[in-house]
């Protein structure tokens, strides 16, 4: 194997040809669309499934079929699409099926536009559509992370019987870098509970339905505990130059990559400033971010939306230490140079802390809110 | 001297089909669901597939069809059946799938979905039970309504000229190129019932020959919704559906060469 | 080391493919780059850009406020990218298609006349190869040997036989900066 130059859509989907994804179903959106066209190419060559859905609603639960059915199964799209998968992707959460979901993330609400948006981590993380479930959430930084997370998206998906998301974004969809792919796996057995016909065994069923609402209660505090497990064993996270920094970015994705160039330029002023890079999503590395709020003076979450991800730092973080916002909405990306002036004010409002200076910076677009106390 | 046992003296005419499970239904007294898991059921132990067929039940009063049928089951979301089906049916070609789904899921909320289905020829049996109005949730009308008929979201009568006129869906899916066989027959008495059981084994067969597209609507009562007597709920298939959903073959695939056995 | 560039053009100028060029030498020289697009329907003959940034360590941003280097190919194009090049930054600018003066003084400009150039050649589609030329003999990334033999990996079969055609217009636009190098340094 070798590092090429790759486009992130087509890493990513590559990706999953290589751990054995058999069966694909999308529908055309950008700045997605050009891993359903690699898949309209790779699956068919390969005898594996390649189906263009009339809808997103549709892609979805042709995925949850083909899920129930145990083969290793995924869709891409990008939010507005995501936004319609919700339904498919509860009950896939309620009959415990894995499946690899992609969302490419673009500015909105609404239709919005193309461009690059980490808007969706509330969707993904708390939820989006109805009931007490969680998916796993990846979060790639570079193109390489396309792929190795894709990679492990199925795995987690396969051991733990739950809905893996890569959440990456327009950039992350459309930039090229140099990446190495693997060489292609192995096709899995179907699993047991699998819906392949009740041949030689008792039948199998893959439902989400539990009417009793002891029996549903019953359902969810199994999820809860399989929840609880993927909490304690599948945490991932980035240190980079936290060893002696007093100021610290909590960033992920494209945000985090943009926030290293402006710590680098930082570091070169003798700004002791470092990042947190969150790759799970969920499970969240809360001790992690616990541990470094004990270290630093102040923390910046860095975010390309109006501040979704600080909620959970806050909550986390729980008054520690000064947590700033600094967010770029809509499908702008923030520059190095936005971000270095941020968590130099960060930096100047923790070191004179004592004081609770915890108030949200913000690009011009933002205003500055106050922090529930 | 050693007994022997008898030779039967009968032969059982009557059983109680394998693809069932001895699972009582929850369908209403006088509700033709019933009857339709029968015949299929039956098929599906004639054709000798029941460990080869994978069904996909719908939401409405048929959510608990799996329950009933002794086959690997999949439970989809409200309309979404075909295309849960389309992922079983592709991951599984060399099985037999078949939907299970009633007028509000089918003719409604999963309008997309079936008519998608039909256009890519998905290679897929779906049996429709088109009772005109929505079972499971009390009663209200579906887009298979019949004019003037009262339901509890039309209490004084269906008003084509604000709700419109009944869908018949197995003409508008006969258009497609991708349908091979959509036939519509009814379960209001013993001769429309036979039918309705050749309807069904064919449909699957049509699957088994990957000729593409299948689907059976069955004209069913809903004595419950309907407000009407069991006895009364047939004669109302028989009297006013009929006329709206006229009987018989919508598209069929090319009839085997003649003198071919049937 | 570390540098980064912004090409900018209409849709169908071979923008993205000049960036690609570029990104794909870098890889072959063992170096780290990233290449981002502007992406969307204003690449269909509207405005296309893309940034690449070329390094010896990983990069962070793959976005630039202030590249160092630009390539312009069009008017609208040295409207928005002049202000931005960093000072004693490089700016080429396909004069071709672009008659107004470059106001920066403290910025390298490099005019070319790549259309032209291209048509000499025979082939209008080489104002990008031009271009990229007249980038490499400004700004020593890479050789011109080393980026045809990039080119030869990375070009379609189909176009193969375009080989000598983009060896010579990388050739011809080096020489061009090279007489104006020359020429401003005579000033």
């Amino acid at each position: 194997m070798s590092v090429e130059l790759l486009k992130g859509n087509v890493a990513f989907a590559e990706a999953a040809v290589r751990a054995g994804c058999e069966a694909y179903f999308g529908y055309p959106i950008t700045p997605q669309t050009e891993a359903l066209e690699h898949m309209a190419k790779r699956m068919p060559e390969l005898g594996r499934v390649f189906v263009q859905a009339e809808s997103e609603v549709a892609a979805i639960n042709m995925v949850y079929g083909a899920a129930a059915a145990g083969m290793r199964t995924m869709t891409s799209s990008s939010s507005p699409g995501v936004s319609l998968m919700m339904e498919g992707l509860s009950y896939m959460a309620g009959s415990e099926v894995p499946a690899v979901l992609v969302d490419v993330m673009r500015g909105g609400p609404g239709l919005g536009n193309i461009a690059p948006a980490q808007s969706d981590y509330l969707q993904m993380v708390k939820g989006g559509g109805h009931g007490d479930y969680k998916m796993i959430v990846l979060a790639p930084a570079t193109v390489q992370e396309m792929i190795d997370l894709t990679l492990l998206a199925f795995d987690l998906a396969d051991r733990y019987r739950i809905v893996s998301v890569l959440l990456a974004d327009g950039s992350m969809g459309q930039m090229m870098e140099g990446a190495e792919l693997p060489p292609m796996k192995p096709l899995a057995e179907r699993p047991a509970w699998a819906l392949t016909g009740a041949r030689d065994r008792d039948t199998n069923l893959v439902s989400s339905i539990h009417l009793d609402p002891e029996e549903e209660e019953t359902f969810n505090l199994h999820l809860q505990a399989k929840y609880a497990e993927i909490e304690a064993n599948e945490v991932r996270f980035e240190e980079h130059l936290l060893d002696d920094a007093r100021v610290a970015v909590v960033a992920f994705g494209t945000a985090a990559r943009v926030a290293k160039t402006a710590i680098a330029g930082l570091r070169a002023e003798g700004v002791a400033a470092g990042l947190l890079r969150p790759i799970t999503l969920w499970p969240y590395p809360e001790a992690a971010l616990r541990d470094l709020a004990a270290r630093v003076d102040a923390l910046l979450v860095v975010e390309m939306n109006a501040g979704q991800m600080v909620e959970d730092v806050r909550r986390i973080v729980e008054g520690r230490v000064p947590v700033r916002f600094y967010g770029r909405t809509g499908g702008v990306m923030p520059m190095p140079e936005e971000i270095a002036d941020a968590i130099r004010e960060t930096a100047s409002a923790g070191a004179a802390s004592g004081a609770p200076a915890d108030t949200a910076a913000g690009g011009s677009d933002a205003p500055a809110q106050e922090v529930p106390a | 001297m050693t007994i022997q046992a008898p030779e039967p003296l009968l032969t059982p005419v009557y059983q109680y089909p394998e693809s069932l499970t001895h699972v009582p239904t929850h369908y209403c007294p006088g509700c033709t669901h019933g009857i339709a898991h029968r015949l299929i059921a039956e098929v599906i132990d004639e054709m000798g597939v029941r460990q080869d067929t994978i069904g996909v039940a719908s939401v409405g009063c048929s959510v608990f069809s799996y329950r009933y049928f002794a086959t690997d089951f999949a439970q989809a979301a409200h309309g979404r059946a075909p295309a849960m089906a389309t992922g079983v049916k592709r991951a599984n070609p060399d099985k037999l799938v078949f939907t299970y789904q009633g007028d509000g899921d089918l003719a409604s909320i999963g309008a997309a979905e079936i008519l998608h289905a039909a256009v890519r020829g998905e290679n897929i049996t779906v049996f429709f039970v088109n009772n005109a109005i929505y079972g499971m949730t009390g009663g209200q009308m579906a887009p298979t309504t019949l004019e003037g008929q009262k339901t509890t979201s039309s209490p004084a009568g269906r008003d084509a000229a604000t709700t419109g006129a009944p869908l018949r869906m197995s003409e508008l899916l006969a258009q497609v190129d991708g349908a091979a066989y959509v036939v519509r027959r009814s379960l209001h008495d013993v001769v429309q019932i036979r039918r309705a059981k050749k309807a069904i084994r064919r449909a699957l067969e049509v699957q088994r020959q990957g000729l593409g597209f299948a689907m059976v609507e069955l004209l069913s009562s809903c004595p419950t919704n309907w407000g009407l007597a069991p006895d009364a709920a047939l004669a109302f298939i028989r009297d006013e559906m009929v006329p709206v959903f006229p009987l018989g073959d919508l598209k069929v695939p090319d009839e085997p060469a003649a003198g071919a056995p049937a | 080391m570390k540098t980064d560039l912004i090409i900018a053009g209409f849709g169908g100028q071979g923008v993205l493919f000049a960036g690609q060029l570029l990104a794909h030498a870098a890889l072959d020289a063992d170096l780290h780059t990233t290449w981002y697009p502007s992406y969307g329907p204003e690449m269909r003959g509207g405005t296309a850009n893309c940034t690449v940034v070329i390094a010896d360590e990983p990069i962070g941003s793959p976005v630039v406020a202030r590249p160092e280097a630009a390539i312009v190919l069009n008017l609208p194009s040295l409207d928005r990218y002049e202000p931005l090049v960093r000072p004693g930054g490089l700016l080429i600018v396909n004069a071709s298609l672009i008659d107004r003066e470059v106001r920066r003084t403290d910025v390298d400009v490099i005019p070319i006349p790549a259309d032209d150039v291209a048509a000499e050649l025979g082939n209008p589609r080489l104002t990008n190869m031009v271009l990229v030329g007249a980038l490499l003999s400004r700004r020593a990334v890479f050789t011109l040997d080393h980026v045809a033999a990039t080119l030869e990996k990375v070009l379609p079969e189909r176009h193969r036989h375009l080989l000598p055609a983009n060896r010579a217009a990388l050739e011809r636009g080096a020489e061009l900066a090279d007489e104006v190098g020359v020429a401003a340094a005579t000033d």
